[in-house]
């Protein structure tokens, strides 16, 4: 399990969209393969008994009620884009498909 | 004068200002002058306010004037980490992705901060998006330790600490998601204190791991902590996970502390030889000190404390994992074209690969890993269990003692550059306050003395179970009055003094 | 791009049996989004804002920002869960589904994975034909709608070939209940209409309920079909395309009739089905292969950290159980019954997908009849003429305007529909479009029999006629002053005025 390759980095990296450098990739192969070793361990206590936590702080029903708060402008929503068109964001032509 | 006044804690400075014996625009000036001076060697700061620190601070004075009442720490400055969103100063959470972006809103607590009269006068240096245990992954340079500049100042949140401990700020605020703000204050020879997980709102902190990110102190005593520590805890309706009950006042809890009769547990994993002599050392010297004060010394056993690190890095790299993905060139941040253009996965991919980090990349891609199919529940899944048998631990604990100790850290501040090839070994420092953040406890870290071998500054952590801070308070005040008792003076009146060194003085603005 | 190849339909059915699956996504109409303060576009009161100004920073995922769990969007599912026969769950959580892509701002959207709100459930669908099937029901689970993108350059207004794309994120973050069935057996032939009519049905639901304005439209409600096909006599089911971009039930029953054709010539020659996303085309009636499903199924789903679990308390179950409206089935027995029509007639109206239509213009004062007549008459014409549904032609108070006026005598049948093309055309209310074109029957006797006089006195041998007794051929007369008043007059009066002034 601790074997992790590079393709598998690759294909994470693809994943997560960040462009690694080949270089980047054989490095973190080696280095996540070694962290992986580490913390694997914890399925030694992980055991079928033993329920999981997600939330530290037990709470339930944290709810809103139906009602309009503050909004942004539209100058403040666009104002750290990179590029607009004054009333949208604007990005280069997409490849993939809507999910 | 200038100098006398950034001696000062942020309490007796906010008594003077409240006694009209200084104006809050004296005494930002005085902190804007010592920034000047001595940030060129320490890079605690990021961005100073300047001028408009200074604006703000004539605005408290003039409504103090007209008779405006105001809380304890009004017209006191206040340096924030840079992960904490502020309304037009630059937000970069340490990452050239957020570069020279300035926030359209306030972080809850930076508003709570301003309400209460304080006056911002920057953002201090960070580990890129809290990932580190050194600030030396801030992709704007590390910052350098007060006690020796060729050291690590801790991290994340090592220009917070930092800031503080060589007086450019009375207070800071910091974030705490793996020891953040307690391993920094360790190193550093202050105070810093991370509450339970949900008493300060997390709106407008820059996520890392959501389910152990917690905004907290960072200071010179433990009044001082206190005081902010009531001034930005309480319930958010801008934070599902924000506590809803109201809190007791911290700053209470110092005034009236007293350990007799106190049950401090020490956790026999966490007292190891694999720590530094000098840090146990000190250590132990200060829980003798509370046993000879009517404190009682027991020792509790927390068996799967050694499994919190593992489970930490591979809660932690997940949720980072899906919380850095928003950086995407799209809505804000850093865009970068490949040479030709590219399509938009293409340019989010080059934005991505330029402006993280090696360590962000790791953990994102480690974080990636772990939740992926047929990985999830042998990782994440796993790691989420280890969360439940720590918090058993603490559970376990607690029904004999009322807060347990531990040193904040294994070693004391090491030299930069020592450890950053190793991650794994820089994950070690994390040993004693991951625990912590896993289980959603508080915890706080004081100073405890000096190493003998390298003379270096040792925390004490002590933690306490969810929603009673005030006993870290309460334990903390203790033990700092016994120690300054014993010293006859603070521990950061032994810190070397900065301005012997040639410094070139720090722009208004960024660095 | 070569068509593809179609079996006939019904020798398709011989061979293979249709399996279907459908996923319907529904826009609450609560005040605000989803998981922000935001207001809502789905909602009429801030539908057509303009781009990205129905916005937090949690709709366009600033550092920093968190969500908060609209409780009204909570009850609304849980209601649509009820009414879906589902049980709700005793506890349910939210989940990331991560990915990237533009319209989403966090890369990441906020759903339901294995603790969806409601589950197991059942709806009863009439098909057109009279039969009632029972559609299996998965399970519901509430999420956040993406952003908006426009494409542009490129010859197709589409993805393929644009140069750039812009994004609005006022949808973003609109409520959203996703409801999935279960695959669907033994629809057989019916399986095309099955799927309109259950999308129908859901529409119905969430109408009744009032927790969507379910225009389809406007995308409040969106459906995507699943289809595969098994060969008679084989246990293993075949391989399932999805086909999205179905924008209204027309395009629902024509998509799944495609689908069914589509693989059933694949599958005939020795081919297998790819599974993957297809494209619904409205314009040539086909799909187009989008691309098959890779490493996008890896959405690495996690429970929510930034958000608690949702344990509904049983008594707010029960008082919403308790304030449910009818079941669709009952409430047609009885508007039957009250409107008085035949069961071909009211079959007409369901099928059509116009029932709620139907009411809400019998609610706003118009006959049963009459409602029956435009809804199913004149706009399923139009609406088949614009391959778009009657529903998105006019609304119920138009159509009780325009029969009001029909029943005052202002309008004739004819004028009527011309009105209605008017309204159809979006030039306004019929009052609205019979001042700006000036259609208002003439009322007037006095031009009328102006207009008679003259006729009768350039056909003199018709009047001879008509003297004569031989009232048809009033007929001729009638025609020609229909024709000088530009159709304006209500030729019941007209030809009793001929037949009056003939005598005179």
């Amino acid at each position: 399990m601790s074997e992790i390759s590079a393709e598998q980095v690759a294909h994470l990296a693809n994943l997560a969209r960040i462009a690694l450098t080949e270089e980047e990739i054989e490095h973190l192969t080696a280095e996540l393969g070694q962290i992986m070793q580490a913390v694997e361990k914890v399925s030694e206590v992980a055991t079928p008994d033993v329920p999981p936590t997600s939330h530290p702080i037990p709470m339930q029903n944290v709810f809103r009620d139906d009602v309009v708060g503050e909004t942004l402008t539209v100058e403040q929503t666009l104002s750290g884009a990179p590029e607009t068109d004054g009333s949208r964001f604007v990005v280069s032509a997409i490849l993939g498909e809507e999910q | 004068m200038s100098d006398h006044l950034i001696r000062l804690t942020a309490a007796e400075l906010g008594e003077r200002l409240a006694a009209g014996e200084v104006s809050s625009v004296e005494a930002t000036r005085a902190h804007l002058d010592r920034i000047a001076a001595v940030d060129g060697a320490v890079h605690a700061f990021l961005h100073v306010e300047g001028e408009r620190a200074l604006e703000t601070a004539a605005d408290i004075d003039r409504r103090r004037a007209a008779g405006e009442s105001f809380g304890p720490l009004a017209g006191v400055p206040i340096a924030i980490k840079d992960v904490l969103v502020t309304e037009g100063m630059p937000s970069t959470a340490g990452s050239r992705i957020l570069e020279g972006w300035v926030p359209p809103y306030d972080a809850t607590p930076v508003r709570k901060v301003r309400e209460a009269g304080m006056i911002p006068l920057g953002k201090t240096n960070m580990d890129e998006f809290a990932m580190g245990s050194s600030t030396e992954h801030s992709a704007y340079g590390p910052t350098h330790n007060p006690w020796d500049l060729e050291r690590i100042p801790g991290g994340s949140g090592g220009g917070s600490a930092a800031s503080v401990a060589s007086f450019e700020a009375p207070l800071a605020l910091g974030s705490d998601t793996g020891g953040s703000i307690r391993q920094p204050a360790h190193v550093t020879g202050t105070v810093g204190v991370k509450p339970t997980y949900g008493a300060v709102s997390r709106y407008g902190s820059i996520a890392l791991a959501s389910s152990l990110d917690q905004i907290g102190p960072v200071t010179r005593t433990v009044l001082d902590a206190a005081l902010l520590h009531d001034v930005i805890a309480g319930h958010d309706p801008l934070d599902s996970t924000s506590i809803p009950e109201p809190w007791p006042s911290m700053a209470d809890a110092v005034r009236r502390a007293d350990v007799t009769g106190l049950r401090i547990g020490v956790v026999k994993q966490l007292d190891s030889d694999g720590f530094q002599a000098g840090v146990r050392q000190r250590f132990h010297e200060a829980l003798e000190l509370l046993e000879r004060n009517g404190a009682e010394i027991v020792e509790v056993s927390a068996p799967h404390f050694e499994y919190s690190i593992a489970a930490y890095y591979l809660i932690l790299p997940a949720e980072a994992s899906s919380n850095l993905a928003k950086f995407d060139s799209v809505r804000f941040g850093l865009r970068v074209t490949p040479d030709g253009g590219g399509t938009v996965e293409q340019v989010m991919g080059a934005t991505r690969e330029a402006g993280f980090g090696p360590e962000v990349k790791r953990r994102i891609i480690l974080g990636t890993y772990a939740l992926s199919a047929g990985y999830y529940d042998a990782y994440y899944g796993s790691a989420q269990k280890v969360r439940t048998l720590v918090q058993r631990d603490f559970d376990a604990a607690f029904a004999n003692v009322d807060v347990l100790a531990t040193p904040t850290a294994p070693t004391t501040a090491f030299k930069l550059g020592e450890k950053l090839d190793d991650p794994l070994a820089m994950y070690l420092n994390d040993v004693a306050t991951i625990p912590a953040n896993l289980a959603g406890v508080p915890g706080i870290s004081v100073p405890a003395g000096l190493a003998p071998e390298d003379g270096l500054p040792v925390g004490i952590q002590f933690l306490a179970p969810a929603r009673e801070d005030a006993r870290l308070y309460n334990v903390g005040a203790a033990l700092e009055h016994l120690l300054l008792a014993e010293w006859g003076a603070p521990l950061l009146d032994r810190a070397p003094d900065l301005s012997r060194h040639e410094l070139t003085a720090t722009e208004e603005g960024a660095l | 791009m070569a068509r593809a190849e179609l079996m006939d339909f019904d020798t398709a059915l011989e061979r293979f049996e249709p399996v279907i699956g459908l996923e319907v996504h529904v826009e609450l109409n609560t005040k605000t989004k989803m998981f922000s303060a935001a207001p809502n576009p789905a909602n009429s009161e801030f539908h057509g804002a303009d781009p990205n100004t129905l916005i937090t920073p949690v709709c366009v995922g600033l550092p920093g920002s968190l969500p908060v769990v609209n409780g009204q969007a909570v009850r609304y599912s849980i209601s649509l869960g009820l009414a879906l026969g589902c049980s709700i769950a005793p506890s349910s959580r939210f989940a990331r589904k991560n990915y990237f892509y533009p319209d989403l701002a966090k890369n990441y959207q906020i759903s339901q994975y294995d603790e969806p709100i409601a589950f197991d459930g059942s709806v009863e669908v009439e098909l057109g034909n009279g039969r009632t099937f029972t559609v299996p029901i998965e399970r519901a689970h509430m999420e956040e709608d993406a952003g908006k993108l426009t494409h542009v350059g490129g010859s197709t207004g589409r993805i393929q070939g644009a140069e750039y794309s812009l994004v609005d994120y006022n949808r973003a973050g609109v409520p959203l209940v996703e409801i999935v069935t279960r695959p669907i057996f033994g629809a057989e032939a019916d399986a095309p209409a099955l799927a309109r009519a259950y999308v129908s049905t859901i529409r119905d639901i969430v109408l009744s309920l009032g927790i969507s304005e379910a225009r389809m439209e406007r995308g409040n409600l969106r459906c995507d079909a699943n289809v595969s096909l098994r060969p008679r006599g084989q246990e293993q089911l075949g391989t399932r395309t999805e086909t999205k971009n179905v924008n209204s039930m027309r395009s629902i029953e024509r998509a799944v009739r495609y689908e069914i054709q589509r693989q059933a010539a694949i599958l005939a020659q020795g081919g297998s089905i790819i599974q993957e996303t297809r494209h619904w085309h409205e314009d040539t009636g086909t799909t187009s292969a989008g691309r098959p499903k890779s490493d996008a199924d890896d959405y690495r789903y996690f429970p929510e950290p930034d958000l608690l679990p949702v344990v509904p308390a049983k008594e707010l179950v029960e008082e919403l159980r308790a304030a449910l409206p009818e079941p669709p089935a009952a409430r047609h027995r009885r508007l039957k019954a009250e409107w008085g029509f035949t069961d071909l007639e009211f079959q007409g109206v369901v099928n059509g997908g116009l029932l709620v239509e139907v009411t809400k213009t019998v609610a706003a004062g118009a006959s049963p009849a009459a409602a029956r007549k435009w809804w199913t008459g004149e706009l399923t014409r139009l609406a088949n003429a614009q391959q778009t549904d009657a529903a998105s032609l006019a609304t119920p108070e138009q159509v009780a305007e325009l029969a009001a006026l029909v029943d005052a005598g202002t309008l004739t049948d004819r004028l009527a529909r011309q009105v209605l093309e008017g309204v159809a055309a979006g030039e306004g209310s019929p009052q609205e479009i019979i001042d700006a074109r000036g259609l208002a029957v003439v009322s007037d006797d006095g031009a009328l029999v102006a207009a008679i006089d003259e006729a009768l006195a350039s056909q003199p041998d018709v009047l001879a006629k008509i003297r004569d007794g031989k009232v048809q051929a009033a007929g001729a007369i009638i025609g020609a002053v229909m024709k000088a008043m530009h159709g304006k007059a209500d030729a019941a009066r007209v030809r009793e005025l001929v037949l009056e002034r003939a005598q005179s």
